[in-house]
């Protein structure tokens, strides 16, 4: 059997509600603290307590931190999928599972290698509480992987201190739990060796372990976001509660006041609309959704974009159309922002494709909202929003908030006395974005009544032609100009013909899709879109190559259709490559797909 | 706040587009008395509004106001958000019938449920007058629209709606009723939380008929003041709001028009009082307010290494 090191997958099978995401995670912070870059996928069901849920944890000295669904070790926790479980092991791995459970499956395989494990049974000796028992099998399963995989007991012990410091009781009965685990392996399997090993390392000196929602909390912290509402929603919940509780913890002031406002509303319609009335009064504000809440949204979009409001939407795409898979991840609302409300609108979007542009975009988002005065949609995902990532530290950023053109009484009184008059919705410079007063702004010249009907350049209703035409044309001109603040595509380009465009979450297996390519002898390089519309260099990218994967995670291929109608003179080099099943993409498939078209065309150049 | 150097031109607005003789205009005029008759500075206030014949008031008062004319349904939610982002300013919302009780219906019930501090006037014609004349929620059950057709629904209340929803400001009058109207609207302006008013407020053009319950006649002859009402309830201060229930409840049944302050709790605790709001408006809170230290960011990132 042959060694290999820092280099494996784990795949864990539990039920949900039973406790075992902490143990997960105890897991994987402890891998994280060997310096190992280690990356984490919870395959989790739409559902509170009782139903499977598979964690899969991978470790991979390269970086290489995506999803890996071919595990080295599996522990069958889970007796609902134990026969599936089994029957899906990979052949030479590692099969963990409860010694009781050989009553209800055969150990029958003889290209894999058992652990029998009596799981519960420890659990039941860590507490003399019956009620804990489900719970402390995962504290169990945390001792003796951990020690099967020789990781320092010492470091995983302190780091499970770390996540039951609130409950004294319930620290104990895990310590116990974790040590009976790690004493079973120690006395009864000491002669085990696996075919994984970890040898600790320093590749993680620089990097941090953070999901995308909560980096993205964090990144309309640091950028002065004042005013959010929402409606729970799954993935973006975790967002908005992490936003709120980082506010109860840095934005109170000296004098007990609260400098935020966090609104729970009714539905999505509300959420908005609140957004859109703290935007227009002045504050910086967000919501956050996914689907269904952002089909509610869409007709406030229109209106933020005609009277000109500033406000982020979070989006946190699941899959589906519908109510779909709330706890699948997919990149499916491109188009639904993109094309966002009736009539004729347009937003800027942006993709961040891994937690830490999540922290760097929400604050950006914020920063072209008001410098631009228009709705900002960020998409992110639920692979990017809800699972753990490692990823770079955040930079702290100490630039002045970008608050855009807003006059005050002061500004319009100088622009009375040059005998010129505030006019809301006109503006002759580059960018088109036309200067706003503030509601509240004492001056005469300063009121005007914000709406979403035909209005001329002072905001007055109008139904003329020329009036009408004269502020869509300037918005229409400022979608265009919002290139130039929104942030470039990261690109490789190393000169080969062929090239892979992506974006969002698919971020985390570009490299490896590389590599693992390049192992095949196909030698590509890369582009990540990280907004829309398309920046110039996308173009740029595409006339340098002969041959264009764009990856879709969404069944109409919606990035590879908008680059056809943006590109159209290119569409021959356009190829979709496009996954949807709702979990994410491993970089093996994506290499294999890509393989196998390029192996196509040199066959028909054969030919 | 008060500015007693204000003409009452200070208060006017552009002209109306509504039909001639409509109750709505009319209550424009009760709005410009009232805060003229307050001193109001026009610079204190943002009007609101959401769409519709209703919804277009607010460009005809106060044209030194900032004001929003927002989404059909939706002034709700905008003014919530707008009145968290600035509470110092006084937010007046004009709504229809069909925008707060029909399309809104759900964030007019959560702003009063929030008690977000405003003046909310329902300017109510149990019509949709913009499309012509279709009936709205607030229709009487067995009223009669002008081609003769029906009613079969229940009507909404506004005024037992907003109660129930725990509104602490609840007040009905009629649109031609202008000394109710201009007191009524005095008190709400001072009121600490949402103040609902349920101004019947005639459509000329599609609802002042024989057989509908929302006409000029039918205004006139069912209102009932209810001054006339509690004469034999000395003590009646509108703080008693199983009264308040009742009143309204035996008004409905007579097919009556309940008008006057029908309920007001005078120690009602708003949104931003509770939600321990600050009272700096959020534009201008700036960085060294809003962002925390780079120290503190070192600290988070330790907690997720």
């Amino acid at each position: 059997m042959s060694v290999s090191v820092n280099n494996f997958s784990i795949k864990i099978a539990t039920v949900n509600g039973s406790g075992s995401q902490t143990s997960n995670q105890i897991l994987l912070k402890s891998l994280f603290r060997t310096g190992i870059p280690v990356g984490a996928k919870n395959i989790f069901p739409s559902n509170i307590q009782g139903m499977p849920t598979w964690y899969y944890l991978r470790a991979s000295e390269a970086g290489y931190t995506g999803l890996q669904l071919k595990a080295d070790i599996t522990v069958a926790l889970n007796d609902q999928t134990l026969i599936d479980d089994h029957q899906n092991a990979q052949a030479g791995s590692v099969f963990i599972f409860d010694s009781k459970s050989k009553n209800t499956f055969a150990a029958s395989r003889d290209d894999l290698f058992y652990i029998s494990v009596p799981f519960y049974e420890l659990a039941g000796q860590a507490s003399e509480q019956v009620k804990y028992k489900k719970y402390l099998v995962n504290s169990v399963y945390v001792g003796v992987v951990s020690e099967l995989l020789r990781l320092p007991s010492n470091l995983v012990e302190e780091t499970l201190t770390e996540f039951f410091l609130k409950n004294e009781n319930v620290l104990r009965q895990n310590r116990n739990a974790f040590s009976l685990g790690v004493k079973f392996v120690r006395e009864k399997l000491s002669d085990i060796q696996l075919p994984i090993k970890i040898v600790p390392t320093q590749k993680n000196s620089n990097q941090m372990l953070i999901d995308g929602n909560t980096a993205a909390a964090l990144g309309m912290l640091y950028g002065g976001a004042t005013f959010a509402s929402w409606y729970p929603i799954t993935p973006s919940t975790s967002l908005m509660e992490s936003f709120e509780k980082f506010c109860q913890k840095y934005r109170v002031s000296d004098d007990g006041k609260n400098n935020f406002s966090v609104i729970q509303a009714e539905d999505e319609l509300s959420s908005i609309c609140m957004t859109l009335g703290a935007g227009w009064n002045g504050a910086r504000s967000f919501t956050a959704t996914s689907g269904p809440g952002l089909s509610l949204m869409h007709e406030a979009a229109g209106y933020a974009y005609y009277a000109e409001i500033p406000c982020v939407i979070w989006n946190v795409q699941r899959a589906g159309p519908s109510t779909g898979m709330p706890t699948r991840s997919a990149q499916g609302d491109i188009s639904a922002a993109y094309y966002s409300s009736h009539g004729d609108t347009h937003f800027p979007l942006l993709l961040p494709g891994h937690p830490e542009e999540c922290f760097e975009f929400a604050q950006l988002a914020l920063d072209i909202a008001e410098g631009l005065q228009t709705l900002v949609y960020v998409l992110s995902d639920l692979d990017i929003g809800m699972n753990i990532w490692r990823t770079n530290q955040f930079r702290f950023s100490d630039q002045r908030f970008n608050r855009g053109k807003v006059l005050t009484s002061e500004n319009l009184e100088q622009m009375a006395l040059q005998g010129q008059r505030y006019q809301r919705y006109f503006s002759a410079e580059s960018d088109g974005v036309a200067a706003r007063a503030l509601p509240g702004t004492r001056h005469p010249d300063a009121a005007y009544l914000t709406r979403g009907s035909g209005h001329n350049i002072k905001g007055v209703y109008t139904e003329k032609e020329n009036e009408y035409i004269e502020v869509v044309d300037r918005l229409e001109k400022k979608w265009q100009q919002s290139v130039l603040v929104l942030p470039e595509p990261v690109i490789q380009d190393q000169g080969f013909d062929v090239g892979i465009v992506c974006y969002g979450s698919a971020a985390e297996i570009l490299l490896e899709t590389i590599q693992l390519l390049a192992e095949k002898n196909i030698h590509c390089d890369y582009l990540r879109i990280r907004s829309l519309p398309f920046h110039s260099k996308v173009k740029e990218y595409i006339q340098r190559k002969k041959m264009v994967y764009v990856l879709d995670l969404n069944q109409s291929s919606q990035v590879f259709d908008l680059l056809k109608v943006h590109y159209p003179e290119y569409w021959q080099r356009f190829n979709s490559v496009k996954h949807y099943s709702g979990i994410p993409m491993q970089a093996i498939e994506l290499a294999n797909r890509i393989a196998e078209s390029e192996n196509k065309n040199k066959g028909a150049d054969n030919e | 706040m008060s500015n007693s150097s204000l003409t009452r031109a200070d208060y006017t607005g552009g002209k109306s587009t509504l039909c001639t003789g409509c109750g709505h205009d009319q209550i424009t005029q009760n709005i410009i008395s009232a805060f003229f008759e307050l001193g109001i500075d026009p610079y204190d206030v943002i009007k609101t509004s959401g769409i519709g014949c209703s919804s277009k008031l607010p460009g005809y008062f106060m044209s030194k106001s900032q004001g929003i004319n927002s989404m059909h349904g939706r002034m709700a939610p905008i003014a919530t958000g707008a009145h968290v982002a600035n509470t110092n300013l006084i937010y007046i919302g004009i709504s229809g019938d069909g925008d707060s009780a029909s399309i809104g219906l759900g964030g007019f019930a959560h702003l009063i449920r929030r008690n977000v501090k405003m003046i909310y006037i329902v300017a109510n014609n149990g019509v949709y007058g913009l499309t012509k004349g279709q009936f709205s929620p607030t229709a009487d059950k067995k009223s009669i629209l002008k081609s003769g057709r029906r009613n079969f629904y229940e009507g909404i209340d506004i005024c037992s709606f907003a109660l129930e929803m725990g509104c602490d400001f609840v007040a009905r009058t009629g649109s031609s009723n202008t000394k109710l109207t201009v007191n009524i609207l005095k008190q709400a302006i001072q009121h600490a939380g949402t103040a609902i008013i349920d101004i019947v407020s005639p459509c000329i053009t599609f609802n002042n008929h024989e057989g509908s319950t929302k006409s000029y006649d039918y205004l006139k002859e069912q209102s009932l003041p209810l001054v006339e009402v509690i004469h034999s309830l000395p003590a009646y201060d509108a703080k008693d709001k199983r009264l308040a229930v009742r009143l309204l409840a035996e008004a409905k049944e007579k097919e009556k028009i309940l008008t006057g302050l029908i309920y007001r709790n005078e120690n009602t605790e708003p949104f931003h009082q509770y939600t321990n709001l600050t009272a700096t408006p959020l534009r201008e809170l700036n960085e060294q307010q809003l962002r925390p230290s780079i120290t503190d960011l070192q600290k988070l990132i330790q907690s997720f290494t």
